[in-house]
């Protein structure tokens, strides 16, 4: 059902010029993505896509739609080359799939490694209940500071790119209206 | 949209509950889902539906940019500082167990770094926001 949904819309994302209402499915779309990721329990995940993808870049989209206008341009092209070479990619992705183990195999390599060890010593190890923050903040400290800087580093380059008037007073036409 | 009262309550009454429920996620996050990055993002939300509502000049008084971009850093450094002190107190570095007797020092260790990734989440997502709300479009 939420599968059914979230192909509806994405589909309805491709066809809508109306740049205003691809937002607002983009955000339909992270929303049911959520609600997908709570049936399979994660709910962990299903926080951070609710919260991000349907909450924060929803608002960043609206304010780069107040700079670039409504309505997407007609393209200037014949889609049938992209078309082709997403078939392939996707073809060749699909092939690829062929090999893996199957989907939701508990006998999986993948939940033998040091999942069974999370699980099953962690409480013991860390004492604290919720196996993804400890996996999280504690076994895997050093990934986590690594993505903090990461972040970090993402909005260094965005403020080079877009505030080339940092750290002077903003010029008085540039008063914002805030969407 | 700032003529519509309905909003403008709407948007007062909400953003206290919408904070202590970002500070709740970060706090809770050992028993529950959630943790630092979340709750950074649940109150730069926030911030962002004040921004939306009262304008953004009435928002960057009270939360200047200055402090979101000092923000950003901040939470690098007091995550890094964690393992610092961890460090200094003998055991590996990010070894939360130095922190307190047996387990819980991970409690403190982890609800430390996680607030670092908060700060740190906070400062960068309200600082983008402030930069793509702040500029002036071709079609306004």
């Amino acid at each position: 059902m939420l599968l059914t949904l979230l192909a509806a819309a994405g589909l309805a994302l491709l066809r809508v010029r109306n740049l205003f209402a691809v937002v607002m499915l983009a955000g339909i779309y992270s929303l049911l993505s959520a609600g997908l990721f709570t049936v399979m329990d994660a709910v962990d995940v299903a926080f951070t896509e609710a919260a991000v993808g349907a909450g924060i870049s929803t608002v960043l989209f609206l304010g780069a739609l107040a700079l670039c206008g409504h309505q997407e341009n007609k393209p200037g092209h014949t889609p049938l080359l992209p078309l082709f070479v997403v078939l392939v990619t996707g073809g060749l992705l699909v092939w690829g799939t062929m090999d893996m183990p199957g989907f939701g195999d508990p006998a999986n390599p993948v939940h033998h490694h040091v999942a069974d060890h999370y699980i099953d010593e962690s409480y013991h190890e860390i004492e604290i209940p919720n196996v993804v923050t400890s996996v999280l903040a504690s076994y895997r400290g050093y990934d986590t500071m690594g993505e903090t800087t990461v972040v970090f580093a993402a909005a260094v380059g965005v403020m080079i790119l877009l505030a080339g008037r940092l750290g002077r007073r903003p010029r008085p036409e540039g008063k914002g209206d805030g969407g | 949209m700032r003529g519509e009262v309905v909003v403008r309550v709407g948007a007062k009454v909400l953003a206290p509950f919408i904070i202590t429920f970002g500070l709740c996620v970060h706090f809770h996050g050992d028993y529950s889902p959630g943790g630092g990055f979340q709750a950074g993002v649940i109150l730069a939300a926030a911030i962002a539906l004040l921004a939306l509502v009262y304008g953004l000049e009435a928002v960057q008084k009270v939360v200047t940019p200055r402090f979101v971009r000092a923000c950003a850093a901040l939470g690098v450094i007091i995550f890094a500082g964690v393992g610092v002190v961890t460090m200094v107190l003998g055991h590996n570095y990010l070894g939360y167990d130095a922190l307190a007797e047996g387990h819980a020092g991970q409690h403190y260790g982890i609800l430390g770094v996680e607030l670092g990734v908060l700060v740190t989440v906070f400062g960068v997502m309200v600082t983008v926001f402030y930069l793509f709300a702040g500029r002036r479009g071709r079609t306004q």
